[in-house]
């Protein structure tokens, strides 16, 4: 393939993962209200459009026309870039993530993803530390006691959780044997005894998933670690002085923190895109890869919002105790029996 | 293709720029870091030479750099909180009650 | 010839990001230009081939390392410098010294090294061939490293404690009886 058909292939697929996953993050929100408000015995939002689908349309629209005032006394450069930082950051990892086999469509023969490089989860790790720059600078730049707290507190709990994460995603590469994360799915291929797949989660890395969800709850500031940015205990957190379209593009880098940590999830610890599909005709068998891999990340989302609705969430003590004192020790416990029994075994 | 020399006069402008830095600046904190940017310029002499020679253990050599880099800024940086909470200021030039 | 100008470019940035750093008088712009100049040479990094240091730069230095300065500079409410004696002076004679320094190193680099040039990729530094070179010829460094790591951990717990909160039990009379 010649550099400018590449280049070419590459734009359209930007535009195709960034609209999608745009209309994702709109449709996450719409889920979440609609989830956290059956389990609160009430409907959530149901007068716009059928089943209130048409929501994500009206709160855009509102965040449009809101006023967009930048108070007096901020730090105004980084004030303005702090939530773009976030947005940014947030929709980069989506490049790196497959979601599909190779297709062929129309004479090109390219992969279901931006590009696959060899080191993809690096990548993506790399990204999720350099987050935490949005908040913390934003928390900051606000200059305002409520700002600076939660900017600091989300930054801090960011950083730790970071660490139990990287942790529980070796004891998958220690099996896969490779940092691309097509490689890391492909490995996950085939069943055991004909009908229990052989995803990672089966493969001995259950607490590995257990302990890379709470990481990820950790890391997107959902409850129940979601202190930082609780109305009742510090106004609104990092974000509180923002309003309209800065505050909109927080809002947004934060769905796609959780869209991409769920796509993470399914392809490191549920298997990817792999699941039955040897029936029907060609054409659906090159898509139904692609419908196993969106089922399986509305699951992950699902149980996002659905701990959203029922746990309480965690004092900020308890919270970096729990990071420090439990996750990280069991992170290295379950890598040091990871390697011993691939070890063992080879 | 590159030659081998520009990689080298990049790292130099870097190692320089640190050493400025860390000559004319009175904040402590600044300081630290202009020690920081003249670590990553001698990790892209490193990885520059490796590159030429084929010998993977320049590269390796830049990792201990990343590592020593963090246990001591985390050092460092614990040392700035204590001598800002004793002394008050980041200043350096008011660090001075030890001068004649 | 692509090469050629992505290395221009990004080396272009670096330079900006480093003199930014020092033209800079609030600490936060000098951390934010040093974040810039270390993900530029991230990407120097992948031109050479190094692809696992260019990640690393990126998790640990980037964004670890610099986070630390950031909030450390939160932390501590750091404000613009002033000027001093003492920096005018420095400023009088470091920085032609610099210059001229730097432009004399130049030239003799770009005088004597050759036409020696490195391809795109020139040394593939994957993760599994430099993980194999760390637990095989490198071990000690690598067990010396983590030593290293882990006294920097406590020190640095220590000295940024507030004092009086890190105590041996023994040393604190129970005071509950008044």
């Amino acid at each position: 393939m010649s550099l400018s058909e590449f280049i070419l292939v590459s734009i359209i697929k930007i535009v195709i993962a960034l609209g999608i996953l745009l209309t994702a993050v709109a449709y996450t929100v719409w889920l979440e209200r609609k989830v956290v408000g059956h389990i609160q015995n009430r409907w959530g939002p149901t007068r716009v459009g059928p089943f209130g689908l048409l929501q994500p349309l009206a709160d855009g629209m509102k965040f449009i026309f809101k006023e967009d005032l930048i108070p007096p006394h901020v730090f105004k450069p980084l004030y303005i870039a702090a939530p773009m930082i976030a947005l940014i950051f947030a929709l980069t990892s989506i490049s790196v993530i497959p979601i599909g086999n190779w297709i062929t469509v129309f004479g090109i023969h390219t992969p279901l993803e931006i590009t696959d490089v060899n080191i993809g989860l690096l990548i993506v790790l790399g990204i999720t530390s350099l987050g935490v720059y949005g908040v913390a600078l934003a928390g900051w730049s606000s200059n305002s006691k409520y700002s600076l707290l939660g900017g600091l507190r989300a930054s801090a709990q960011m950083v730790s959780y970071e660490i139990s994460l990287g942790l529980s995603l070796v004891g998958v590469l220690i099996l896969a044997g490779s940092f691309s994360l097509r490689d890391i799915v492909n490995a996950q291929a085939g069943t055991f005894w004909g009908f229990i797949p052989r995803w990672n989660i089966f493969q001995g890395q259950i607490v590995a998933f257990f302990i890379y969800l709470m990481a990820a709850y950790a890391e997107t500031n959902r409850v129940p670690f979601d202190l930082p940015e609780a109305e009742t205990e510090l106004v609104a957190g990092y974000h509180t002085e923002y309003s309209a379209m800065k505050f909109a593009m927080f809002f947004m880098a934060e769905y796609a923190n959780m869209i991409t940590v769920a796509c993470l999830a399914t392809l490191l610890f549920l298997g990817g895109w792999h699941g039955p599909h040897r029936f029907g005709p060609p054409f659906v068998q090159a898509i139904l890869p692609v419908f196993w891999f969106v089922a399986k990340v509305f699951a992950f989302l699902f149980l996002y919002i659905w701990v959203r609705g029922t746990l309480p969430r965690f004092r900020y003590d308890q919270l970096m105790a729990f990071g420090w004192k439990f996750l990280l020790p069991l992170a290295i416990a379950n890598l040091v029996i990871t390697a011993l029994i691939v070890a063992w075994r080879a | 293709m590159v030659p081998l020399s520009y990689y080298l006069v990049l790292s130099g402008i870097l190692f320089a720029c640190g050493v400025t830095g860390f000559l004319i600046k009175r904040n402590i904190i600044t300081i630290f870091m202009s020690i920081e940017l003249m670590l990553n310029g001698v990790n892209l002499s490193f990885v520059a030479f490796a590159a030429q020679w084929h010998a993977l253990s320049g590269q390796v050599f830049v990792f201990f750099v990343m590592v020593v880099a963090a246990a001591e800024s985390a050092v460092g940086l614990a040392i700035i909180i204590a001598v800002y909470r004793t002394r008050e200021t980041l200043d350096v030039d008011r660090v001075n009650l030890l001068k004649l | 010839m692509l090469h050629l100008i992505v290395f221009s470019v990004f080396g272009l940035v670096c330079v900006a990001g480093a003199v930014n750093l020092l033209v800079q008088r609030h600490p936060i712009n000098s951390a934010l230009s040093l974040v810039v100049v270390m993900g530029s040479l991230a990407v120097e990094y992948l031109l050479l081939g190094a692809e696992f240091v260019a990640a690393v730069q990126v998790i640990v230095y980037a964004g670890a390392i610099m986070v630390l300065f950031v909030f450390v500079i939160m932390l501590l409410n750091a404000g613009v410098e002033d000027r001093t004696k003492g920096s005018g002076v420095a400023l009088l004679f470091g920085i032609p010294g610099m210059l001229i320094g730097s432009v004399l190193v130049a030239w003799v680099l770009l005088e004597h090294s050759g036409t020696e040039s490195v391809a795109v990729g020139a040394l593939p530094g994957s993760p599994k061939v430099i993980g194999w070179l760390l637990f095989h010829d490198f071990l000690l460094p690598f067990e010396v490293t983590s030593v290293l790591v882990l006294i920097a951990i406590m020190g640095a717990v220590v000295l940024a404690s507030q004092p009086g909160s890190v105590q041996p039990e023994s040393a604190q009379p129970d005071k509950r009886e008044v």
